[in-house]
């Protein structure tokens, strides 16, 4: 279910306010955030936020095909490092992974 | 005969179900379609005349995107999420779900046939 258009996009007022400051100062810095809720505005291009994903910041540089998206949404929260390996003494050899 | 969008139509099929043969085109557009272009529903595609043929051919042109130009469309929306390395994109990608599914169990329509694990012990009764 979409957001009401009535509200317009939801973002943090504090980090809304740091990205506004910034670009009066036209100058870039990196902005740390938690809020991973907020939407990507049109004003945020080109500036570089680090997003917290529960563990640390990850920096997400934003550009234009980003806006609308959350900035959560470019910080994978998750970490999978694969199925551990097969040891040598099993009977059947490892199949072969498909995909990426 | 009738041939649209690079499509070949059922012959024997009525023309809303015919339609639906296209890309792009379901029953509500083919509804719509059939209702815009004022032909009588309960025709079969043969029974089409060319200039009928040529009426819906025109109102797909004017109102829908179908077949090639659609999937293109939607390659390159998915395209995008990848590129930006959004977390759908990323699901994409890795041929995983995109839209928050279990994969515990399940999900094999999008990772397909089941791959053997390695050392797993099989169930035997």
């Amino acid at each position: 279910m979409a957001r009401s258009v009535k509200k317009g996009p939801f973002v943090q007022e504090a980090l809304s306010k740091k990205v506004e400051a910034l670009n009066s100062k036209s100058e870039k810095r990196v902005i740390k955030t938690w809020s991973r809720a907020s939407t990507v505005l049109p004003e945020f291009v080109g500036h570089t936020f680090a997003v917290h994903n529960g563990n640390k910041f990850i920096p997400v540089y934003v550009t234009e095909n980003m806006v609308g998206h959350k900035l959560g949404e470019f910080s994978p929260t998750r970490l999978f490092r694969g199925h551990t390996a097969q040891k040598a003494s099993d009977k059947k050899a490892a199949a072969p992974k498909g995909g990426k | 005969m009738a041939r649209i969008a690079g499509v070949d139509l059922p012959r024997d099929k009525k023309v809303e179900i015919g339609l639906t043969y296209i890309f792009g085109i379901g029953r509500h557009s083919a509804k719509k379609l059939v209702e815009s272009t004022g032909i009588d529903a309960n025709l079969r595609i043969r029974d089409l005349t060319e200039a009928d043929v040529n009426k819906i051919r025109q109102a797909i042109e004017r109102d829908l995107k179908v077949e090639g130009a659609l999937r293109t469309e939607v390659a390159m929306n998915i395209k995008r999420l990848m590129d930006i390395g959004s977390y759908r994109g990323i699901r994409h990608r890795r041929g995983l779900p995109v839209r928050g599914q279990r994969t515990h169990t399940n999900a094999r329509t999008k990772k397909g046939p089941r791959r053997a694990i390695a050392g797993k012990k099989k169930v035997t009764k």
